[in-house]
């Protein structure tokens, strides 16, 4: 077994990125249900079936480090960052009413918290679906080198 | 090995992080609902509300429910007991959360049987049937007429007052307060301006009595 290199340490410290970033988000969204007490939306739950898994997946691929991790994680990121952004054009307005997913509960474009006039949970998990998304293709082209 | 310190580490910290931000998060929820109750008391009791109990009373409990919800049917008996054991120095007032679709439909009976000085009388008959016109949180608010027979209403006067403007201010003004005072589940309760520390019945009796005694 070779000891790990320079560039496997780099890798390693993107793909730990990737899990500090899912860690928060999982949090995140925990503290806005559990805490703040806001009712997740159906789109909302398709997001969290995405991104809580990665806080497990990714240390499977940290210890030891297993550049196929990235085949296992991106599914997730990118099928998130689709429900994100899927999401994020239906608070806009671009989605018409009719293709709204959720008739029961809380509805979609609800929006719940707006930082800054235009931070809203849908953009934050948008942004962290992105974010992991594009460290793990970081990682991919790294360690075939 | 230090890769793997690096981790548990940080998945420690994250989940403290978490812990004192619930923390201090509820310590400013309950904070900032005290001060509403000093400053403007109005948030938490609105005028016309319906109440129980001795309007004289030093100690006030708020509750915000909504007819269709379970949890506000088995806190209902419970309440009532909490009042009986300190008489005279409890006032019970009554706050709509609508928050399952159908509850308004019954909030407006409710409100109407309250204009008529029937309102607990009701919600006891709406709450006793509740799993009849409300099974599996699923209101089919029409049913509720067919177990208010027996309260003693006038039913055509109850329709009436039902339908009027005046009634959609006092729901839209109860869900107002309920969204400044963060009420995000039913029950809600505040104990003279005090939300519970955390849910159940304990922690309600204990709001009440710790009340009670530094009022009395």
């Amino acid at each position: 077994m070779n000891a790990p290199t320079r560039a496997q340490d780099s890798s390693w410290a993107l793909l730990f990125a990737c899990w500090l970033i899912a860690c928060v988000s999982t949090l995140g969204s925990l503290f806005f249900s559990e805490v703040m007490g806001f009712p997740p939306c159906v789109l909302c739950w398709y997001q969290r079936i995405c991104m809580y898994p990665l806080v497990l997946i990714l240390p499977a691929g940290m210890f030891p480090f297993d550049r196929n991790i990235v085949r296992y994680a991106a599914p997730l990121a990118v099928l998130g960052a689709l429900i994100a952004v899927f999401h994020l054009l239906l608070v806009a307005g671009y989605i018409p009413e009719s293709i709204k997913p959720c008739v029961q509960g809380v509805p979609c474009s609800e929006v719940q918290i707006e930082w800054f006039g235009f931070v809203t949970i849908p953009l934050l998990s948008g942004l962290s679906f992105l974010l992991i998304t594009a460290l793990l293709m970081l990682t991919h082209r790294r360690s075939s080198k | 090995m230090k890769q793997k310190h690096l981790v548990i580490f940080s998945a420690c910290f994250l989940l403290l992080a978490f812990v004192a931000g619930g923390l201090l998060y509820r310590s400013q929820k309950s904070e900032a609902a005290l001060k509403a109750y000093e400053s403007n008391k109005s948030t938490f009791i609105r005028q016309g509300a319906p109440t129980h109990g001795n309007p004289a009373a030093k100690v006030d409990i708020v509750e915000f429910l909504d007819p269709a919800c379970e949890t506000c049917k088995e806190f209902y008996p419970f309440v009532k007991k909490l009042m009986a054991a300190h008489p005279d120095k409890i006032r019970l007032v009554v706050r709509y959360a609508p928050f399952h679709s159908g509850s308004e439909y019954v909030v407006k009976i409710l409100e109407a049987a309250n204009m008529q000085g029937k309102f607990f009388e009701t919600l006891e008959a709406v709450f006793s049937n509740q799993s009849n016109w409300a099974p599996n949180h699923t209101p089919q608010p029409e049913m509720v007429w067919n177990y208010i027979g027996g309260v003693g209403l006038d039913i055509r006067k109850l329709r009436q007052d039902m339908d009027t403007p005046e009634m959609e201010k006092i729901i839209q003004q109860d869900i107002a307060a309920a969204k400044t005072l963060k009420v995000t589940a039913t029950p809600e309760f505040f104990v003279n301006g005090r939300p519970l520390p955390s849910f159940g019945f304990d922690q309600l009796k204990d709001l009440v009595n710790d009340a009670v005694g530094s009022a009395y």
